[in-house]
């Protein structure tokens, strides 16, 4: 077995690290450590991951007849609009850079806490209040308007309880924008000596390229969000045709943010690959900087094509085609990162643990999800596709067949240096393939549906269609328990788990030069970087030199390398 | 993270504490570009639609008091500058009357803008039920405070906006909208002063305590540079809300 | 690299960005009293940003400010004018589909 440790036995916990260093619930809730807020999101994403994932079930279920019995059709409105908010505002963004990025991006960059600490653990404070605002109106009526909150739906005619999650969601944005300007910062001012920009882990660059879209796209849905309340609350009439005002406005306002926003959620998710592919292939990725590049690429890119989200809307033609060219255009750098991960698994030397299981994953399940994504560009098949499960399919392929697969694959991979402790492996491998069949069960059929016709958002469809719908459902209960078993052996290792050392890998980022779980502060001392990223032959401190990797056993631990 | 001095836990050196909290107030005053951009683009889509309702809109605006707070403003944007310049200098009493000017001055823009909102509910013009953009030609003169000519004036251009946009309902509602955004963008922009106020306000209790010198003045200049966005804001509002059809009067 | 100290502006700078500001505020509310049709707004807008300009170049200190923030602040107006021009481009082409409740077609549709 390639890449794990030596038996157990040999490593203790260090005695003293983040999560023993203070006691009591105030330590935690007035913490300004950036590993423990990490937890703190850890354990709101979570438990809004099971908001969407019952709302999800609940659709599953309900489509698995024709007519739809179980729920009526203004019921089912709720269920795919809540399913949606949970996921994408309170699970997807979030994620991977609230709780791996608060988590490591201070230890990649060698420093002791971001640039602002407090900001950090106000950030989730407010995330938490946006949350209570949303879960308040998922229980005093829901909301039926779509995640998409199209107007004069959502700002007038809708009976639901939109205003307060709209006000909820607005109050997540700045959580959203914190997190972004703190990573922005972090990354200009408080990179240890020698840590110069090209030497950054990916993982790095990654969450720079998502913060620069949180900071410019999330005050636009903010403005936008806090309109459509207004509109609704005082009946202001920005967007109401019966004043004058105009609903595409609203589409404009809310896709100028919205579909950066997904950028948000896949960047992140292909940072996590960038680290985990050339541990488990011992050798540097292929084409570093492009990988940099390309991260920046698609964060710029990204915010000049979302009109494709309107091209049935009346767009004139040649402005649906310069939308559309540069939607292709922005499949271009997603390419190079996935030529470059499969380029460097060439002749390495390749382990099939967990996280390389999911990020193996990743890789063709984005790529199909991509690929669909410029289906769905061009012009003429958009006009049949558009509204259908085509769509649903492909931006699940993405945002779970990428983005979640990402986020797991990210939490196994640094669960010993969290936890100090490892998963138990055959499991979890077992776990990762009943996710992914799950997944391509759960959603594959998807695609056939929409090519065959079948519309989105509708409570019921047409008898032909069972078949795949069922598939559907059954692949989603697999998914299902695919999520729930890491859910459960990642919180039985967190006590009985097995203790992990620094490196069980062995990686070459700085966060495996020190112990884990890491001591508060990080650091002893201000680490000097001299060494280039994914270096698996030059790192003597790690106990890598020459050609062949030597055995994880020589590792020594971080202390002694201060 | 604890601090020793002025400094920080996090940080190595005062200078690196001050680089990183200026470029910190810097990127979230881009995020404020993006939000009131937003609303700025809400209002060139719908201006554009409806120029004659805001026309008729915009001059129901005290241009008087307008543009006094506009001035007002700006020279709070100079006292504001004054204030870090003492602090860099280590003029500390200077630090303190200089935002207390600033505040003031703040205060005062506060103030008018109440007098003006006071004045919009009284000549019914609060989007809602209540709305009604004639209420003031119609009335006599002296109900909205006008000159026998201001009345006049405001007679002929209603009646010119209703013959051009087809209907007193079709004017209301695109008025609706120009007043709509009048109360939204200078309510967001008062809102943001109220928040800047604040700061001031601790700014100026920490400088008694003679904390801003020249070798760390840092709170007083980031606050600045969001006071300073503030102003930017109000100086695109004037011309967009007070200023769009004065031709005419 | 930091912006400490390293370049103070004298009060009279300030004074005179002041005067510039209070005349620029006169002189777009004389040119809203002439009449120029649509250039009304392409002058309002100017002096505004003229305006603007002053206050970021030296009252936040722009002009002696590192790279960094520079770019910074150019790229919050880049990202401005791309969410304010891509938007107009959508809005500049639209052509509104003539009513078919004023101008019914020739044929009847039946509905079933």
């Amino acid at each position: 077995m390639s890449g794990t440790n030596n038996p157990g036995g040999e490593h203790q916990l260090p005695r003293e690290h983040y999560l023993n260093a203070t006691y009591g619930i105030r330590s935690w809730l007035l913490t300004t450590d950036h590993k423990r807020i990490a937890l703190l999101y850890l354990a709101s994403v979570t438990f809004f991951f099971f908001v969407g994932g019952i709302f999800a079930t609940l659709i599953r279920i309900h489509l698995l007849t024709p007519a739809g019995y179980l729920v009526t059709p203004e019921t089912y409105n709720k269920l795919f609009t809540m399913h949606g908010v949970a996921m994408i505002f309170f699970f997807l963004i979030p994620s991977i850079p609230a709780v791996l990025g608060n988590f490591l991006i201070p230890i990649m960059v060698g420093a002791k806490d971001l640039a602002f600490p407090k900001i950090n653990l106000l950030s989730w404070y407010i995330y938490v209040v946006g949350g209570c605002f949303v879960l308040y109106s998922f229980a005093t009526g829901g909301l039926d308007t779509g995640w998409t909150f199209y107007t004069p739906l959502s700002s007038i005619y809708s009976n639901a309880a939109v205003t307060p999650a709209v006000i909820g969601i607005f109050i997540n944005g700045f959580s959203s924008i914190l997190t972004g300007l703190n990573f922005l910062v972090t990354v200009h001012t408080m990179r240890a000596p020698g840590m110069t920009w090209f030497r950054l882990p990916l993982f790095v660059w990654a969450h720079y390229a998502t913060s620069l879209i949180m900071i410019l796209g999330t005050p636009v849905i903010a403005i936008t969000l806090l309109l459509a309340g207004l509109e609704r609350m005082f009946h202001f009439g920005f967007f109401n045709p019966a004043y004058g005002g105009d609903p595409i406005l609203f589409q404009h306002l809310f896709w100028f943010y919205s579909h950066p926003a997904v950028y948000i959620m896949i960047l992140p998710a292909m940072g996590v690959i960038s680290e985990i592919i050339p541990t488990f292939v011992r050798k540097p990725i292929f084409g570093y900087s492009f990988i940099a590049a390309s991260s920046i690429g698609i964060a710029v890119i990204g915010f000049i094509v979302w009109a494709h989200h309107m091209f049935l809307t009346g767009e004139a033609t040649y402005a649906a085609i310069a939308f559309s060219f540069l939607s292709y255009l922005v499949a271009i750098p997603s390419a190079v990162k996935v030529f470059n991960w499969t380029s460097t698994l060439y002749k390495g030397s390749i382990s099939w643990d967990t996280p390389m299981l999911y990020a193996l994953g990743f890789i063709g399940l984005f790529t199909i999800g991509g690929l669909t994504g410029l289906f769905l560009a061009c012009l003429g098949l958009d006009i049949h596709l558009h509204d259908t499960y085509f769509v649903i399919a492909h931006f699940h392929y993405i945002m779970v067949g990428g983005a979640v697969m990402g986020y797991v694959g990210g939490l196994h991979f640094w669960w010993p240096k969290i936890t100090g402790r490892l998963y138990p492996e055959f499991l979890a491998r077992t776990a990762a393939i009943i996710l992914f069949v799950g997944f391509n069960l759960t959603f594959f059929p998807q695609f056939i549906l929409g090519g065959l016709g079948m519309p989105r958002r509708y409570h019921n469809y047409p008898p032909e269609f069972q078949v795949l719908n069922v598939m559907s459902t059954a692949g989603a209960s697999i998914l299902a328990l695919g999520y729930l078993l890491p859910m459960i052996y990642l919180t039985w290792s967190m006590r009985y788990g097995k203790i992990a050392g620094p490196n069980p890998w062995p990686a070459t980022g700085l966060e495996w030069k020190t112990a884990s779980p890491p001591l508060t502060e990080n650091f002893h001392e201000t680490p000097v970087v001299d060494w280039e990223p994914y270096d698996f032959v030059h790192r003597p401190d790690l106990g890598l030199t020459g050609s062949k990797p030597k055995l994880p056993g020589k590792l020594s631990p971080a202390h002694g390398d201060d | 993270m604890h601090r020793t001095g002025e400094l920080y836990g996090q940080y190595k050196t005062l200078d690196q504490q001050k680089e990183t909290a200026t470029l910190g107030m810097w990127i979230f005053l881009v995020t404020e570009i993006l939000f009131f951009g937003g609303v700025f683009l809400t209002y060139s889509i719908n201006r554009h639609q409806y120029p004659t309702a805001f026309g008729v809109g915009g001059n129901m605006l005290d241009l008087f008091l307008g543009g006094a707070n506009t001035v007002v403003l700006i020279a709070s944007s100079f006292t504001m500058a004054m204030s870090v310049w003492s602090a860099q200098t280590s003029k500390k009493a200077w630090v303190t009357l200089f935002l207390i000017a600033t505040l003031i001055l703040g205060t005062v823009f506060l103030g008018v803008k109440v007098v003006e909102y006071k004045q919009k509910f009284d000549h019914h013009l609060i989007p809602g039920h209540g709305f009604d953009i004639t209420y003031c030609s119609k009335s006599p003169a002296a109900v909205c405070g006008l000159s026998e000519k201001e009345h006049a004036d405001e007679v002929k251009e209603v009646k010119d906006a209703i013959e051009t946009e087809g209907g007193v309902t079709a004017l209301n509602a695109h008025a609706q909208l120009y007043f709509s955004l009048y109360f939204g963008m200078t309510g967001l922009h008062a809102l943001h002063m109220i928040v800047g106020a604040g700061l001031l306000l601790w700014l100026i209790l920490e400088s008694r305590k003679g904390r801003f010198d020249a070798n760390y003045n840092t709170p007083v200049e980031n606050i600045g540079l969001y006071w300073h966005f503030v102003d930017i804001v109000w100086i695109f509002l004037f011309p967009l809300l007070y200023l769009i059809n004065r031709h005419l009067a | 690299m930091s912006e400490n100290g390293h370049h103070i502006v004298s009060p009279k700078i300030y004074a005179a960005i002041l005067a510039a500001l209070l005349l620029g505020t006169w002189l777009t509310v004389q040119a809203a009293k002439i009449d120029l049709g649509r250039w009304n707004i392409v002058l309002a807008l100017l002096i505004a940003t003229i305006k603007m300009s002053l206050v970021i170049l030296f009252f936040m200190h722009g002009k002696y400010s590192p790279k960094r923030t520079q770019i910074v602040i150019v790229s919050g107006f880049f990202w401005l004018a791309i969410m304010l021009g891509l938007t107009l481009t959508d809005y500049t082409t639209r052509h509104p589909e003539p009513s078919r409740s004023a101008n019914p077609p020739a044929i009847a549709i039946h509905r079933a």
